[in-house]
């Protein structure tokens, strides 16, 4: 359960540095009249989905963090067999920093008002990331082929586990990015600025999410390939 | 004071009205409806209804306890069924639902000055969602076999293997039904998070809301945090039962014969529903504690004492409660040195929570005290409450804890400290909500009826049960026998609880039916019957309308507490009245 106590330690990191913005220590019995948040304005003008996002992915990386904790649990007791990860799982790495990166192009296509720039990267992002998908599906082949079945051990239990719940996040964003993909190719050229806002917003909002499906993925490819597990003994060791 | 304006009158509403949902029909109006106000009350009626089945439930498992045999259809198979049905049902679908669901989904923007939720289609969606996870968990009842009877902790192995009720389809429908549940809850809370963060009314600092919002908006934090454990551990139970992985499952020889399980570790699964369920007693606990304190200051016409440390020792008490998940588990076997380190952050928490409960005693001293039945019920909780939070200082102890562990003592503590006290505040808040909810007020003569019965009954009930934990009667029992260490005066004990929850459970149904009848004959009660300061009480209408405040969104001048203040023409000054002009 360390990992999820980290997770929690920065969880309660951020909230404690957005606390101390909020005057805690003012009176405020003693205080009539109109005082704004210091340190933000009112209205507020960060966007309130970007703000929705942050807190979601809170939420998410409370799952994944609770998995890989359940995960390193388990791999820490002495009948731990390993099962051998599939090579495409390389490929389908490369994949989805692939499209990482052609969401935060699209982003800056987006700033640069350059629309056509911001179609061809949102197909590129969809393009990679239905392939890490479909990479992710001929792993398990592999796997099954190999006869390394779900119910057999712990060790193929987890993997499959891991890898669905990560590939069931891929599938939600694939629906907000064909929105906004639409949306890219309903001729924003033409449209009034608070629409090209909205667009550009969507983009912004798709590139986060998928910076963090990637970070949680190389955490969890780590974790598969058991770099993870001589930091966790590491960790261990310096602790007891 | 100090005068931050500076003089300056400000103009009303700087901004343009925000896009509002505006429905166009009946169906859109009252059943998807997208107004967070509707949503609150279709919350709340689900969870109550839901919370009635759960209290007929807790009446067979007393006619059980007090009168085994007399009920012949309760076999020991049903009795565990009923056990883990009530007790899911109370802490989930009726607690956690009616708090934030029903609670928060009323109070955040009315109290905030905010015309809606932020994401006011997510915010239905997540009603029904829950509704579905409802239907799903009650559908239990009539699938072969029954409900799951594997306690409400569902702890893995025996949840799961054949001897347990509800093996077949009941274990599968309570873990699908926790899963939309949290489902949808993550959908509403997302709502309520980031309707307190962005959504408040112009001068509506966080050090201006209500500790009601305070209350809600922590819990919600914690609960988003916390609820993907459980997520996790239903998702592999779920696979263990119907793919037949080994998550939890280790080898198990059952009836001599080997089954397919093999190296799952149960332990993981302790850890992963405590990890939900500590902080889920928090969750339950800290909106009931932003409530009782907004009850006491109002019905006391006095600020609230300690404003700042309230606040505090919510954000501390958030906190502190994702660390002591394992004091569940001191009987589980785990290292000693990891129960030393539980039993202090346990220990450490009754700091705050001390706090809180003197400086509701301290609102009361020379508060001047209207004992209305909001009050009364608030000064319920403030009993029930420090009571079971003292005996949560014996078991929070390793050594206390592993005798008392199996015993009628625990059910006595979290029963007091997790049951009735949250009840309390639930019932209060009613009556103290109903008002601007319906435009009339409840029937007094029996809402001070329901508050004695229900207080002066749960104490009947919950308070014996300490000494029946003393004794070693070992709780999670269908039936005695012939025990020898278990005196006769016991089972007259326990007859006397039977009949105490047959009474209290009864007082329940005035309770509803007062709010049916109220509704209709209810004394009408005005915008503001308690002449109370938050921003909900100063709506233009009563019930508010869509959008809450007609044209122009209030503006907040003053914090949430100005009762009695020296000097003022009336005993309270609402949140949104303006400075008195300086007198040179």
């Amino acid at each position: 359960m360390g990992i999820i106590v980290i997770f929690m330690v920065l969880i309660a990191a951020v909230a404690f540095w957005w606390l101390s913005r909020q005057r805690l220590t003012a009176k405020p019995w003693l205080e009539v009249g109109i005082i704004g948040d210091v340190g933000g304005r009112w209205p507020p003008t960060l966007p309130k989905a970007k703000i929705g996002l942050g807190v979601f992915l809170a939420v998410a990386g409370s799952l994944f963090a609770l998995l890989v904790s359940a995960y390193s649990m388990r791999m820490a007791m002495v009948d731990w067999r390993t099962l051998p990860v599939p090579a495409v799982l390389w490929l389908n790495t490369i994949l989805l920093i692939l499209a990482s990166v052609a969401l935060q192009t699209a982003v800056a296509a987006g700033r640069r008002d350059d629309f056509g720039g911001v179609r061809s990267s949102l197909l590129v992002a969809y393009a990679s990331s239905l392939a890490f998908l479909f990479g992710q599906v001929l792993a398990w082949g592999e796997l099954v082929a190999a006869g390394y079945f779900a119910a057999d051990n712990p060790a193929n239990a987890f993997f499959y586990l891991i890898t669905a719940i990560h590939g069931a996040h891929v599938l939600g964003g694939l629906v907000a990015l064909i929105r906004t993909t639409a949306r890219a190719f309903d001729g924003p050229e033409t449209s009034p600025p608070r629409t090209i806002g909205e667009l550009r917003l969507g983009v912004e909002l798709c590139a986060i999410y998928w910076h963090f499906l990637l970070l949680v993925w190389l955490v969890l490819f780590s974790f598969l390939m058991h770099w993870a597990n001589d930091l966790v003994s590491f960790c261990r060791a310096a602790l007891t | 004071m100090v005068d931050v304006t500076h003089g300056v009158a400000v103009p009303v509403a700087e901004v343009g009205d925000v896009e509002l949902y505006h429905p166009r029909s009946w169906v859109t109006k009252y059943v998807f409806s997208q107004d967070a106000k509707v949503i609150a009350i279709q919350y709340s009626l689900t969870a109550l209804s839901i919370g009635l089945v759960a209290l007929v439930l807790s009446w067979l498992m007393r006619m059980q306890l007090g009168f085994p045999g007399l009920l012949s259809f309760i076999n020991a198979d049903r009795y565990y069924q009923f056990v883990t049905m009530h007790g899911m049902i109370m802490v989930i679908y009726l607690l956690t639902a009616l708090f934030l669901g029903g609670f928060g989904n009323y109070l955040i923007p009315l109290m905030l000055g905010a015309r809606d939720m932020v994401f006011p289609y997510v915010n239905m969606l997540s009603y029904w969602i829950y509704l579905l996870a409802v239907l799903v968990l009650v559908a239990g009842f009539f699938v072969p076999g029954g409900p799951t009877g594997a306690g409400w902790t569902l702890y893995p192995p025996q949840a799961i293997l054949a001897n347990t009720p509800g093996q077949q389809w009941g274990i599968i429908l309570m873990l699908v039904s926790l899963m939309l549940f949290i489902i949808g809850f993550t959908m509403g809370g997302l709502n309520y998070v980031v309707t307190v963060l962005q959504g408040r009314a112009r001068g509506m600092t966080m050090m201006r809301m209500p500790l009601t919002v305070w209350g809600i908006f922590t819990a919600t934090v914690m609960a988003l945090l916390a609820f993907p454990a459980l997520f996790v551990g239903s998702v592999m139970m779920l696979l263990d039962r119907v793919l037949g992985t080994s998550f939890f499952m280790p080898s198990i020889v059952l009836m001599g014969e080997q089954l397919k399980y093999g190296g799952g570790s149960p332990i993981l699964f302790q850890h992963l529903f405590w990890f939900f369920g500590h902080p889920e007693v928090y969750i339950v606990a800290l909106p009931a504690f932003g409530i009782v304190s907004d009850l006491i200051s109002t019905h006391a016409r006095k600020n609230i004492f300690g404003y700042r440390m309230m606040v505090w020792a919510i954000v501390a008490i958030g906190a502190l409660s994702f660390v002591v998940w394992a004091h569940h588990m001191y009987v589980s076997g785990m290292n000693p040195g990891f129960g030393f380190f539980f039993a202090t952050t346990t220990l450490i928490i009754a700091i705050p929570t001390a706090i809180k409960v003197y400086n509701w005693v301290l609102t009361l001293w020379r508060g001047d005290i209207h004992f209305t039945v909001p009050m009364l019920f608030a000064l319920g909780f403030i009993v029930t409450f420090v009571n079971g939070g003292l005996t949560g200082l014996f078991l929070g102890n390793v050594v206390v804890d592993v005798p008392l562990s199996r015993t009628m003592f625990v059910v006595a503590h979290f029963h007091m400290v997790m049951g009735i006290a949250p009840i309390m505040v639930i019932f209060g808040a009613i009556y103290h909500w109903y008002p601007k909810l319906t435009g009339r007020m409840l029937d007094d003569t029996l809402g001070k009826l329901h508050f004695w019965v229900t207080f002066v009954g749960a104490y009947a009930i919950f308070f014996p049960m300490h000494y029946l934990g003393l004794l070693g009667v070992p709780r999670r029992y269908y039936e005695m026998g012939e025990t020898a260490f278990v005196p006769p005066s016991a089972h007259t004990l326990n007859e006397f609880i039977t009949i105490a929850a047959l009474i209290v459970g009864a007082a329940q149904l005035a309770f509803v039916f007062n709010l049916f009848w109220s509704l209709r004959h209810g004394r009408p009660s005005g915008g503001n019957p308690w002449r109370a300061t938050t921003l909900e009480w100063q709506t233009p209408e009563t019930p508010p309308t869509h959008g809450n405040w007609g044209k122009e969104l209030p503006v907040v001048y003053r914090w949430a507490y100005d009762y009695s203040v020296p000097g003022a023409a009336e005993d309270f000054l609402p949140q949104n009245q303006p400075p008195m002009p300086r007198t040179p």
